[in-house]
């Protein structure tokens, strides 16, 4: 097992990210709802490089008692990150999806001591 | 835990990418994947990649042989404002391949070129390195649409011109780089003085015909171009495009649902009609290439048309065999964008096609459903032969093109 030092737990704020190589693996480490998250920088479909995808609140269509739709909204509550290869949405809290879950990233783990974050690996 | 494992972490030059981004650094991890499965020693084509002419479009119209046409041209792009390519007919706005920004390479290729040659033989040189590729074909964009054009005239003023321009800055700079002249489909004469002049050009390796168009390719109209390239062994693609003003789609909302059809669609039309009026039995070695429509379709009317082949045979006199023996036999396909979910479906697909000798590998980079060639070299039903084969030397034998690998990764 390995720990690599990647910065202090403020340069990365809320809404932000920092993607870093360790060694041969790359990880993205996201701040969401003032949480960390870090994942390996690998979308499941085509190995893509997931973490440094664009972020997006899921897209939902809300369906009304009529069971009719009228207009696409912002769900800020989970937010997705998108692979910049093949547009693959993926919640950056759980790891799932956007679609079927059985398709997920691969979370990496993090210690955080004295402020400083570390990736274990 | 080993302390003495710990070291700091290296941050990527690149945290988040975008339309700025270079071609190196979006296919990094491509790169790494050609290098890990030992591509060095692979011949890798891509029979079918882009370039964005429009971009380019102010500099292209000057090669339109019309001096009338080319003088309107040229001023149009002087002068207009806000308007789009001059002559480009299509969809307008309704280009929503990118999944609104969240495929910043489809929607732009805004990084710095510098190399003393055109941009376009820069990005696709910096794309074939990164993907591992000997060989790249590269096809147009905008232009796949200018079938449907109201002017049949305006596609042979700027197929020729888009000919004549992507050999003269492109092509004759790297040769390496390919590619399947533009055929004015919709005027015969035109397409073959197309072929009679354009076939041993630098780099043009066949012909193609954009297959987003109302014209049958049975029509007598066109068994002198059939002749002619099967008398040249220069095989003929149809490449399959979208395009939303298709009646057929009209229902449909999502750019998803009609791109899913829409580019599959055109060459399904187009195959029904080339197999059943028995294009292959009077061209029998015409080579037809079928082009961005994806595999999973192919199955699908196989079935179809030998069932309704052997309730009807006498609607179509000249087959002697199934249409799916002619769609093995007589056609080839280019792999992407390959659907992959249901692996058996895939294995099906490529044993109906045989793929062995009919498929060919096809990145469509830089476009939003682009394949990469460890998707051919990972799948676990081929041999290594017939990964090779697919990959490159069904290509090369198809286009008479040196196997050795050419590339350095």
């Amino acid at each position: 097992m390995a720990e690599y030092l990647v910065c202090s737990e403020e340069e990365i704020a809320d809404g932000g990210r920092r993607v870093v190589a360790c060694g041969e693996r790359e990880i993205g480490i996201f701040r969401v709802k003032g949480a960390l998250h870090a994942w390996h920088n690998m979308c499941p479909h085509r190995q893509g490089p997931i973490c440094q995808g664009r972020i997006y609140p899921e897209v939902i269509e809300p369906v009304d008692e009529k069971g009719e739709v009228r207009t696409l909204l912002y769900n800020e509550e989970n937010m997705h990150v998108a692979c910049p290869w093949h547009g693959w949405e993926f919640n950056l809290e759980t790891g799932s999806n956007a679609g079927p879950a059985k398709y997920r990233l691969h979370r990496a783990e993090l210690a955080i001591r004295e402020g400083q974050i570390y990736v274990v690996l | 835990m080993d302390i003495s494992n710990k070291d700091r972490a290296r941050e990527l030059p690149v945290q988040q990418i975008d339309v700025f981004t270079d071609t190196r650094d979006i296919l990094a991890h491509a790169n790494r994947a050609a290098k890990k499965r030992g591509f060095e020693d692979w011949l890798i084509c891509d029979v079918d990649a882009h370039h964005t002419e429009t971009i380019s479009w102010h500099e292209l119209v000057q090669y339109i042989e019309d001096p009338v046409i080319r003088h309107q041209a040229m001023l149009f792009h002087d002068e207009k404002m806000g308007t789009a390519s001059y002559g480009l007919n299509g969809d307008m706005g309704l280009k929503y391949q990118d999944v609104g920004g969240r495929i910043p390479h489809q929607a732009g290729i805004r990084e710095k070129v510098d190399d003393g040659v055109h941009r376009d033989v820069t990005l696709s040189r910096r794309a074939m390195s990164a993907l591992g590729v000997d060989y790249m074909v590269l096809f147009p964009t905008p232009m796949l649409t200018l079938g449907l054009h109201p002017q049949p005239e305006m596609e042979v003023y700027l197929g020729r011109a888009y000919n004549r321009w992507l050999i003269d800055k492109v092509l004759s700079k790297d040769d390496r780089l390919k590619t399947l002249a533009y055929l004015p489909f919709n005027v015969p004469k035109e397409a073959e003085r197309t072929i009679e002049e354009f076939s041993g050009q630098p780099g043009v390796i066949g012909f193609c015909v954009p297959s987003v168009r109302h014209k049958a390719v049975h029509h007598n109209d066109y068994m002198r171009i059939y002749a002619m390239l099967e008398e040249r062994n220069l095989p003929i693609a149809f490449h399959a495009a979208y395009h939303w003003q298709d009646q057929s789609l009209a229902t449909i909302n999502r750019f998803l649902g009609m791109h899913a059809l829409g580019f599959v669609w055109c060459n399904m039309v187009h195959m029904t009609n080339w197999i059943l009026n028995g294009i292959p039995e009077r061209f029998p070695k015409l080579k037809s290439i079928w082009v961005e429509s994806g595999l999973a379709w192919i199955p699908f009317l196989m079935q179809r048309l030998d069932d309704q082949y052997l309730m009807r045979p006498s609607e179509a006199p000249q087959l002697k065999k199934l249409p799916s023996e002619y769609m093995r036999e007589n056609c080839w396909y280019t792999t992407q964008p390959m659907e992959t979910v249901n692996m058996k479906a895939l294995q099906l697909t490529l044993e109906m096609i045989n793929a062995e000798s009919q498929l060919l590998f096809a990145s469509d980079w830089p476009h939003f459903d682009f394949d990469l060639p460890q998707e051919i070299y990972d799948l676990p039903f081929l041999s290594e032969q017939a990964k090779r084969n697919i990959l490159g030397l069904n290509a090369a034998k198809l286009f008479n093109l040196d196997p050795t690998p050419r590339k350095t990764l």
